[in-house]
């Protein structure tokens, strides 16, 4: 029943990058290192770009793919829509977040009789992480509401926030229970050798200090989360996939494409580089923070989470 | 009323896996005694103090806390627990919880109902050990002897009939041990009931009414501590205390 998300975040203890160093390798020689990098780095994207605009293709390329009029006018239809992937998204992330700590909490039931537990709790989430986001999708979101339980709602944004929930907590709980692990044994003994139950040991003194360490990797988990919400575009939800897929066919043009990927990147990004410098803070703070990197390191090595 | 004995241990069996770390231990403390456990790193001391506090399950024999047999079966081991306090080598303080939190978190989560007096108790603990100043920050910001001393603030909190130390100065730097003993010494001469697993022989000799030497989870021999440093009957007390001798520590 142990698997290796724990083992490896507390054995590693290496952050990948080191915390206050050189950023994209340049540094110590100064300027002229700085000026090689300068110098190669436009032969080598001015090169990409000869290669591009040379293509045979190009002309058509740039009709079908970087038409500006067609940019312009799809841009705000695409943020408008942006807007249902943000609530889903918000909406998932609370009930990923409640579901998967209890998931990683009940993995981490220690003796004989909690064995049911653990194997109901380790069987979803290796189910969960093992399928294809899309199939998952595609099975539940399809697949619940046809048979027409009395009582269960056929919106699609409710099956949306529901797949998206349950695809997403199996990764958020790896990362709870790795964070649970790496807190020393010697705290929960500490906390039961005061007379504190199993429960109030897990909620007063290892879950609190787990979930600190974890706030990285957590973060990693959302920002596929945020990508993976066009997934459910497949179900029947209008949202800035199914969007895009609509202006392309009106238009019979791939610049909305264009459009929504720049949406993405201009939100993604900022995530990752927040998640990197807290990631890169909590290195150099050392201590419990230099365990909070290697944790977050060992996750974002072995799992990171793209379903 | 008779009087019982804090604490009485018979034939107290422990073993991992194949190893068996205490080999029949028979123990009785009487009510405000000091006993010092003595013996090389590995001889059972620390197992044995945690076998007493329940953090691990024995295998056999009975413990007996103020004549109530805690290793009987359905007995609830929380509430044993808030009655035998702990010190850990390694103070385990909780490093997300201000000391203040550290030293109520047992009151307030296991007394029932929570003593609405938790935080002003605390802090009279604290104030009596020189803490008072320490109680709003996170254990990180104090040094070692600091930490050890709010260790041991947090388990008097409990208001224990029974106190373990377990090595509690093993990991301290030298110039930080005295702060420390100073506590213990101060809880002795108030008539804590208590069983101090230690390196530090001098401290032990001073404050200890027994000392007991354990040897490959036995006890080898036990008696008043001018007996056991000055003429031990066994041999192997005579070689381990020689060697303590050589480097200096005693």
């Amino acid at each position: 029943m142990t698997d290796g998300a724990g083992d490896t975040a507390r054995g590693a203890a290496r952050p990948s990058r080191p915390a206050r160093g050189p950023r994209f390798g340049l540094g110590a020689e100064g300027a002229r290192s700085l000026s090689i990098a300068a110098v190669s780095t436009v032969v080598v994207f001015g090169l990409i770009g000869l290669v591009v605009v040379n293509a045979p293709g190009w002309p058509v390329f740039q009709q079908a793919f970087l038409n500006g009029p067609i940019f312009w006018e799809s841009l705000p239809k695409v943020i408008g829509r942006f807007w249902v992937n943000v609530q889903m998204f918000l909406v998932a992330e609370v009930l990923i977040l409640i579901f998967g700590l209890l998931l990683a909490v009940l993995r981490s039931l220690p003796g004989p009789v909690f064995f049911p537990v653990r194997l109901i709790a380790t069987l979803y989430v290796d189910i969960f992480r093992a399928l294809p986001g899309i199939l998952v999708v595609f099975m539940l979101g399809l697949g619940i509401p046809a048979l027409r339980l009395p009582g269960v709602p056929k919106d699609e944004f409710f099956w949306a926030v529901i797949v998206l929930t349950l695809l997403y907590s199996a990764y958020v709980s790896e990362v709870f229970r790795a964070g649970i692990n790496s807190i020393h044994p010697s705290q929960a003994m500490a906390a039961r050798s005061l007379g504190l139950t199993m429960t109030q040991s897990m909620r007063y003194v290892v879950v609190p200090q787990a979930v600190r360490r974890v706030v990285p990797p957590l973060l990693n988990d959302f920002i596929g989360l945020q990508k993976d919400t066009v997934l459910v575009s497949f179900i029947g939800v209008v949202e800035i996939f199914r969007e895009t897929q609509i202006l392309q066919a009106a238009r019979f043009n791939f610049t909305p494409y264009l459009a929504t990927a720049l949406v993405f990147l201009a939100v993604t990004i900022p995530m990752a580089r927040f998640t990197d410098w807290l990631i890169a803070r909590d290195a150099r703070k050392g201590g419990s923070g230099r365990r909070s990197a290697s944790v977050s390191n060992a996750l974002s090595r072995g799992g990171q989470a793209a379903p | 009323m008779t009087m019982q004995p804090a604490l009485r241990i018979e034939g107290l069996w422990k073993s991992f896996g194949e190893l068996d770390v205490l080999q029949g231990i028979d123990l009785e403390v009487a009510e405000h005694e000091v006993i010092a456990l003595i013996g090389a790193s590995g001889s059972g001391k620390s197992t044995l103090l945690r076998c007493i506090n329940l953090l691990e399950p024995i295998d056999e024999g009975r413990i007996f806390i103020e004549g109530e047999e805690i290793t009987a079966k359905g007995v609830n081991v929380d509430r044993i627990r808030r009655r035998v306090g702990i010190v850990f080598q390694s103070f385990n303080l909780f490093p997300h919880m201000r000391v203040l939190d550290n030293v109520t978190l047992g009151p307030r989560s296991v007394l029932t109902p929570p003593p609405a007096a938790a935080a002003p108790d605390a802090m009279r603990l604290l104030e009596r050990f020189g803490l008072a100043e320490k109680a709003n920050q996170l254990p990180d910001r104090l040094s070692g002897g600091q930490q050890q001393r709010v260790a041991i603030v947090r388990a008097l909190a409990m208001q224990p009939d029974l106190l373990l130390l377990d090595e509690v100065t093993s990991a301290l730097d030298p110039e930080l041990v005295a702060e420390v003993l100073n506590v213990v010494r101060e809880l002795a001469a108030n008539g804590m009931t208590m069983l101090i697993a230690t390196h530090e022989m001098g401290f032990a000799r001073d404050i200890a009414n027994r000392v007991c030497f354990l040897d490959a989870g036995r006890i080898l021999e036990e008696g008043p501590p001018a007996q056991i440093f000055a003429e031990p009957r066994e041999a192997r007390t005579r070689q381990f205390l020689n060697r303590i001798i050589e480097a200096g520590r005693l």
